[in-house]
């Protein structure tokens, strides 16, 4: 089958939130987005399919991928935003909450990049945004290891970057500060201030923001521009 | 389930596809001893990555199989199935059998 005409984009965490709002700025922009959650969405457009899969799940990342590439022909660019969060002191995380944070925020970025980035070395073409949070390197107590995870993360997509640059795909990570979801919904306030009185410019971050980000990497003329971490809020 | 034939043909379609894209000539001879991994092969570590890609790409398109070739067994086997084309192409029949069922 011949390409789609649009670009596509793959979206992980696409059912609310961040992965939501972005996944709706996209399909305003004119791509074809196809987004995954582990549960139902309710996007309602004609160029949205979403995938009820779990980002950890090989084979199921792998079948979605399968799908997408025999409808498209293409992925021009995919977001991963999938990440799961369990804000406890380090003497109180069980192991299996450590393992999960993992496989969801390492891992399930892996696959989601390994089999996409299958497709688009094809076509010499490709944009990678992982994201990231500035809970890594502000140190945040009590968030050990969600911002474990997200160090992986970081690093992951810089080596990848090297790995996948000679197909002209390129690789980035973005982290944003705190933004209004239902991830930091549990988080006390007085620790939430204390985050935004730290950041240079003291205010919580925006899903606009998040797109402003995204929108630089994602654009065809950021082909130079990979195995970089964009930070909101003056953190580095 | 795929076809010795139709398997073999496959992989030697996506070695001259790598060779194509590297912008380099394929051997003059190509055949089921052709080597792919280890000394004498006739593609670098990278280019057996693209291979592998492009293998299962192909395999996908043409028979609508979903492969991982670089699969956990693959990776942990003492003989690599990736070192020739006919060891390769068993490999893929193999696979696309495991995936099919």
């Amino acid at each position: 089958m011949s390409p789609s005409e649009k670009p596509v984009m793959l979206v992980t965490g696409a059912r609310k939130g961040i992965g939501r709002f972005l996944s709706e700025h996209y399909l305003s922009k004119g791509y074809l987005v196809e987004g995954c959650s582990r549960g139902k969405a309710d996007i309602s457009d004609s160029n949205y399919r979403h995938h009820e899969v779990d980002v950890a799940d090989e084979k199921a990342v792998r079948g979605m991928v399968a799908d997408v590439t025999k409808r498209h022909g293409r992925i021009d660019a995919v977001l991963n935003n999938a990440a799961i969060a369990s804000m406890n002191h380090v003497l109180l995380t069980p192991a299996k909450s450590a393992n999960r944070m993992l496989e969801v925020n390492v891992t399930g970025t892996m696959l989601v990049c390994r089999d996409a980035a299958k497709v688009m070395m094809r076509r010499r073409y490709g944009r990678i945004v992982n994201f990231t949070t500035i809970v890594a390197p502000i140190a945040l107590a009590g968030e050990a290891m969600y911002a474990a995870s997200k160090s992986a993360v970081v690093t992951f997509t810089r080596i990848l970057a090297f790995e996948l640059g000679q197909w002209g795909i390129t690789c980035n990570s973005f982290g944003a500060t705190p933004i209004m979801t239902d991830m930091i919904k549990g988080v006390p306030q007085d620790k939430l201030d204390a985050v935004v009185n730290g950041l240079a410019i003291k205010r919580l971050g925006s899903p606009q923001d998040c797109a402003n980000v995204c929108d630089f990497f994602v654009s065809q003329a950021s082909d130079n521009i990979t195995g970089q971490v964009i930070y909101l809020g003056g953190i580095s | 389930m795929i076809a010795r034939n139709e398997a073999y043909e496959i992989v030697i379609a996506s070695l001259k596809e790598v060779f194509e894209q590297v912008g380099e000539a394929p051997p003059a001879q190509i055949n089921e001893e052709t080597v792919l991994v280890g000394t004498d092969a006739v593609l670098d570590s990278l280019g057996v990555v693209q291979l592998i890609v492009e293998v299962e790409q192909r395999v996908e398109g043409a028979h609508s199989i979903s492969v991982t070739l670089a699969n956990d067994k693959a990776m942990s086997a003492r003989n690599s199935p990736f070192r020739t084309v006919g060891v390769l192409t068993d490999h893929v029949i193999a696979t696309a059998q495991e995936a099919a069922s």
